[in-house]
């Protein structure tokens, strides 16, 4: 089974994002924040990471450029999932390493048609 | 409703545009329908099905664009695109190098994100047909729907479903919370009001055509009579497109399947050796 790490300081949004993922066939995994989710991607490389921008401790793009120099770290595809929805926002996370980019509020046909763009289904 | 009125109903959009509205679908009438009654400044449902009784034309144009299920996105299902991409577009491009002409059709384009996906892929390989004439034509039956693709302003939602970020921040701007296709792309298709029930000849033979989520409205007859008509509009060597769960076996033999799975057909008239070469996507 795929493993998919969600990190977003907001329970709520950790778990509707790790329904859909369930539901798309992976075994996610949660932290609620950059730092939690560093500790998590030491111990298991998730396939793939969701991740928020502002959160506490460490935010998502601190995460994202840390994830990718970890070793093994660029093989997880990196999706931001944030209310952040301006253009300089956008290139902010593609530069730092993401993969893709949902702005919220997101849906499970978002989260899978961004899934299948990056070949992470079937 | 009375069961005579929804009889009368169902065969006027069977009759205007193919859709059967099954029993299982009567809940969508009133949904619909509603809006309809408002507009035209009626009160009731049953004063909107007197007006359509008295022939009302203008009328029943409403009530069918009002019942046509929209549903669509841009890059739907993304193999199909995917195939296009890289192994029709550039079949074509080798083909077509004497006539140096390519042309495209959307059958039930809706608002237009089908015909905009072709664009940006159209685009992104801009350097190989220089000089030539590419042409996407959408049709649909839903005037509304086209005078919407041809804004080319998309919801936050709408740019989510299928489209790559990377090909969100090339081809749009932002605006507000909604997203406006440039014009770049936006002036490569042409988008006709045009009913799949009517000839289509006058639009000339095309090289691809998707006619996709549109079929499974129909009923087999319908199915067997667009099929053709689609058909005699396409090059011997076309391919055609339609949905991924719309088998053409037992529909029409005009047709051969590339990858059924993916709904992708050229028509009967290609040789087996065209066919060939439009293996299946990687
Ligand atoms: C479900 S949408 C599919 C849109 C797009 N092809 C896709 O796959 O995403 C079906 C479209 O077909 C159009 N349509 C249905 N019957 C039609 C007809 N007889 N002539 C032209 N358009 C029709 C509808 O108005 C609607 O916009």
């Amino acid at each position: 089974m795929k493993k998919c790490l969600i990190v977003d300081d907001s329970r709520i949004i950790r778990r509707v994002a790790s329904k859909i993922l369930f539901e798309l066939g992976f075994d996610p995994d949660e932290a609620e924040d950059g730092e939690k989710a560093i500790e998590a991607v030491r111990i298991r490389m998730p396939d793939v990471a969701i991740v928020d921008w502002d959160m506490p401790v460490m935010d998502g793009l601190m995460f994202v450029t840390a994830l990718r120099k970890l070793p093994g770290g660029d093989k997880p595809i990196v999706i931001f999932c944030t209310a952040d929805n301006e253009v300089h926002h956008i290139e902010r996370a593609l530069d730092a390493g993401a993969d893709e980019y949902i702005m919220k509020p997101f849906d499970s046909e978002i989260v899978r048609s961004k899934l299948t763009i990056l070949g992470a289904l079937d | 409703m009375q069961p005579d009125d929804f009889e009368f109903l169902a065969r006027l959009l069977k009759e205007r545009s193919g859709l059967v509205l099954t029993k299982d679908k009567g809940y969508l009438v009133e949904n619909r329908l509603m809006p309809v009654v408002r507009q035209k400044r009626l009160k009731t449902l049953a004063e909107l099905l007197t007006a359509l009784k008295n022939g009302e034309a203008a009328v029943a144009e409403h009530v069918v664009e009002a019942m046509m299920f929209k549903d669509t996105g841009f890059f739907r299902d993304w193999k199909p695109f995917e195939h296009f991409r890289h192994t029709v577009l550039p079949n074509l491009l080798a083909t077509r190098k004497a006539k140096k002409t390519l042309r495209i059709l959307c059958a039930g384009v809706s608002t237009g994100q089908e015909a905009y996906s072709l664009a940006m892929i159209l685009d992104q390989a801009r350097e190989a047909w220089a000089g030539w004439t590419a042409e996407i034509i959408g049709i649909d039956l839903s005037a509304p729907a086209l005078t919407y693709a041809a804004t080319g302003l998309y919801s936050q939602f709408e740019v989510q479903r299928g489209l790559p970020i990377r090909m969100l921040l090339k081809h749009f701007q932002k605006e507000d919370d909604s997203w406006r296709l440039k014009d770049a792309i936006r002036g490569m298709a042409e988008l006709k009001v045009w009913n799949l029930m009517d000839d289509l000849f006058p639009l000339g033979r095309f090289d691809v055509v998707l006619c996709r989520n549109v079929l499974p409205y129909f009923d087999m007859q319908t199915k067997f009579a667009v099929l053709q008509k689609l058909g005699r509009s396409m090059s011997d060597d076309g391919v055609l497109y339609v949905g991924l769960h719309e088998p053409l076996s037992g529909v029409s033999t005009s047709f051969q399947a590339v990858n059924a799975r993916l709904g992708i057909y050229v028509s009967g008239r290609a040789e087996a050796a065209k066919i060939a070469t439009l293996a299946a996507p990687r």
